[in-house]
């Protein structure tokens, strides 16, 4: 087996909607570097977008860390998007297609976790929320 | 980075040429809008062949332009989308129901020249 380069992971503060782009375009690199098809590169990269613009739209700012996983054999990257905005008061309903606070299509959350292996959502209404996405490239 | 917007005889063909802010976006939907009018347009052209993501915010916007577009009396095409961002729209579950999309430019411009003979004809 050859050696597995170092990756350091990438931490992009979220603030503006150029952010949202060098968020994604960040995953998408690291993606690819990681050895992922460009096809899940796509699904990432798409993924990335949804959650940094949640975080400018309910929270204004926040971060997004893009890192390397490792599980046994497995490889992978995780995204982990985090604001410490108002929260969401019901996570369940967030999950829901078609579900939106913000008048538009409600398929951000629902979505990222079609594209997505694994979805965890953490949220407490006044103390921000927190999503950790993981994608296993098999 | 602005959308440039080329009028070409009864049509405006907008070419994306790299990945786009929210804000971008919009710019692109408001100009589109407003040359139509202003030039008389019969068809509208996006092409999305340089779009690295198409996310709902992205997709939304387009279905907004499409709709806002027949409403002032002219017909847009999407064009271009990847087989990787049409993947990832699957995925999402996101449509752009309503809206016509063509592989690339030249079958766009030939959906438009039959669409508006054929409505000119009548």
């Amino acid at each position: 087996m050859k050696p597995i380069e170092v990756m350091e992971e990438v931490c992009v503060a979220v603030a503006s909607d150029q952010d949202i782009v060098s968020a994604r375009m960040r995953g998408r690199t690291m993606a690819l570097q990681l050895g992922f098809r460009a096809t899940d590169a796509t699904l990432i990269a798409t993924a990335i977008s949804e959650l940094a613009r949640n975080i400018l739209l309910y929270a204004k700012s926040g971060e997004i860390v893009i890192a390397p996983l490792e599980r046994g054999e497995s490889r992978g990257l995780t995204v982990v998007a985090r604001d410490r905005g108002p929260g969401i008061a019901d996570t369940t309903r967030a999950m829901e297609d078609g579900y939106s606070t913000s008048g538009r299509l409600g398929l951000g959350l629902p979505g990222v976790r079609r594209l997505m292996d694994e979805f965890d959502l953490r949220s407490h209404a006044g103390e921000g929320t927190t999503v950790t996405v993981k994608k296993w490239n098999d | 980075m602005q959308v440039p917007i080329l009028k070409q005889g009864p049509y405006l063909i907008a070419t994306i040429q790299s990945a786009l802010t929210d804000a971008d976006i919009l710019q692109l939907r408001d100009a589109l809008v407003e040359q139509v009018g202003r030039y008389r347009s019969r068809g509208v052209i996006i092409d999305v062949t340089a779009l690295d993501v198409m996310d709902s915010f992205a997709t939304g916007t387009l279905r907004d332009v499409a709709h806002m577009v027949r409403l002032r009396g002219a017909e847009t095409v999407i064009v271009g989308i990847q087989p990787d961002v049409a993947f990832a729209m699957v995925h999402m579950g996101l449509t752009l129901e309503g809206v016509t999309t063509t592989l690339d430019l030249e079958e766009g411009l030939d959906h438009l020249n039959r669409n508006i003979k054929s409505s000119a004809a009548r």
